[in-house]
């Protein structure tokens, strides 16, 4: 059977981005739609009605959506070649808890750091920092979260990484000077094609909002 | 596999621990139940669960696993002899995720809001919002089941342990509370699901009595209320 696979998505959602780098790893093909998120289309308020948010896979006519959730559906449909989530089950509930991490903490934070001022964001910067550096403790010696190869949970963090330039500016900060440990991860997760070729040039973004 | 090699730091009121207790006893697994006292955390539960210092937490051969759903999921994979939890399918696997993270993410909270809200109109508000979500998860309930018991088909699965947890506290709301959440009337299916749910062996032993809960809610708020200003 002809696989069909449509993603609605928008181009600077970092949730987005983590499903493009799961179709990018797995070799999948897909049409990209971009939505207007000022102007949603029939299409994602039919397919998600819940939450009338981007991503939304549409495999085979069936939408599937939660960025996190679209991810593993990937790996467990196509699920020939490079996994993205671990095989033994304690290393797998460990992927999940520190991707529902990113979730919990650094997307809340992140957006708190450019949308709001004064003692609200300072509260806010605090609070990504040590996101960020509890994220570094856990990765400790490793090249990737995944450990030797790249997974779930980098999947789930690295496209924070194209908003970067955002927060250093609103924020006022160098994440770099604050969290080397992190850029050099990003750096390395930048290596590869499946990241390189989904994130968006961070000043981009940046323009966006401007 | 001894008993003291599964452990369960928990506590009897929560529903997320719930989660953790359903799935070990659909699977079967002897555990040892560590009830963590109310208003303080112990060393075990502060070692193990560093980035929360939350409850649940399952100690499997000395290892820690967090976050209930997380949980549900690993017990899951570990005992594969016993009944599955997940669907096989990845799409309904897709689906009971789905409705699980909008009963955590939306869901509860909302509900959860009910007892804490300022005055009629913002009650009545809530009870309206809870009433959405429960009339979406009529519809969820009614293309999972397929005309089956529960959500996992005709045995108990992950969207039935996600959601099922709730129905103690749910209870509770609706008596505290003067409101009626759960109406035949419009949610036939699930009041009917919620029965056979808090009847299932693996459910009965572990969902705590409505009046219980009202008693500790009652608690809950006193210590709340008396607290000294942060």
């Amino acid at each position: 059977m002809a696989e069909e696979v449509v993603l609605l998505d928008f181009w600077a959602s970092v949730f987005g981005m983590r499903v493009r780098i799961a179709l990018a790893e797995k070799g999948i093909k897909y049409e990209s739609k971009e939505e207007d998120l000022r102007n949603k289309s029939d299409l994602l308020l039919k397919m998600n009605p819940v939450h009338k948010k981007v991503p939304v896979l549409i495999h085979n006519g069936k939408p599937v959506c939660e960025s996190l959730i679209i991810v593993q559906y990937i790996d467990e449909v196509w699920n020939d070649s490079s996994p993205l989530l671990p095989s033994d089950p304690y290393q797998r509930a460990h992927a999940r808890f520190w991707a529902d991490f990113v979730d919990q903490k650094v997307y809340d934070a992140s957006r708190r750091v450019w949308r709001t001022k004064g003692e609200e964001q300072e509260a806010a910067k605090k609070d990504f920092f040590e996101s960020l550096k509890t994220l570094v403790r856990e990765l400790g010696d490793k090249p990737y979260f995944g450990g030797e190869t790249f997974g779930f949970v980098d999947i789930a963090l690295i496209t924070f990484y194209s908003w970067f330039y955002v927060y250093e500016t609103y924020g006022k900060f160098s994440i770099e000077a604050e969290c080397p440990e992190i850029i050099a991860w990003a750096k390395r997760c930048m290596q590869k094609e499946s990241v390189a070729n989904t994130l968006p040039d961070q000043k981009k973004v940046y323009d966006l909002l401007w | 596999m001894a008993k003291s090699e599964v452990k369960l730091l928990g506590a009897w009121p929560s529903p997320y621990v719930m989660r953790a207790q359903i799935a070990l006893n659909l699977k079967a697994v002897e555990y040892e139940f560590l009830e963590e006292t109310f208003g303080s955390k112990s060393q075990l539960l502060l070692q193990s669960n560093p980035v929360y210092k939350k409850i649940p937490v399952l100690i499997h051969a000395d290892k820690p696993i967090c976050e209930s759903l997380v949980i549900v999921q690993y017990i899951d994979d570990v005992w594969t002899s016993g009944p599955s939890i997940l669907p096989s399918d990845p799409y309904d696997r897709a689906i009971h995720r789905f409705w699980a993270a909008y009963v955590d993410e939306k869901f509860f909270p909302t509900m959860r809001g009910i007892a804490a809200a300022q005055g009629e109109e913002a009650r009545k508000a809530l009870v309206e919002q809870v009433g959405e979500g429960l009339a979406l998860l009529e519809e969820a309930f009614d293309k999972c089941s397929k005309g089956k018991a529960f959500f996992g088909g005709d045995r108990i699965g992950f969207l039935d342990i996600a959601f099922g947890c709730f129905l103690g506290w749910l209870r509770a709301t609706e008596k505290m509370n003067g409101v009626k959440l759960l109406d035949e009337a419009k949610t036939p299916g699930l009041v009917k699901w919620a029965d056979r749910f808090c009847a299932d062996g693996a459910v009965k032993g572990v969902m705590p009595e409505t009046e219980k809960l009202m008693e500790f809610a009652k608690v809950l708020m006193a210590k709340m209320r008396g607290a000294p200003p942060k």
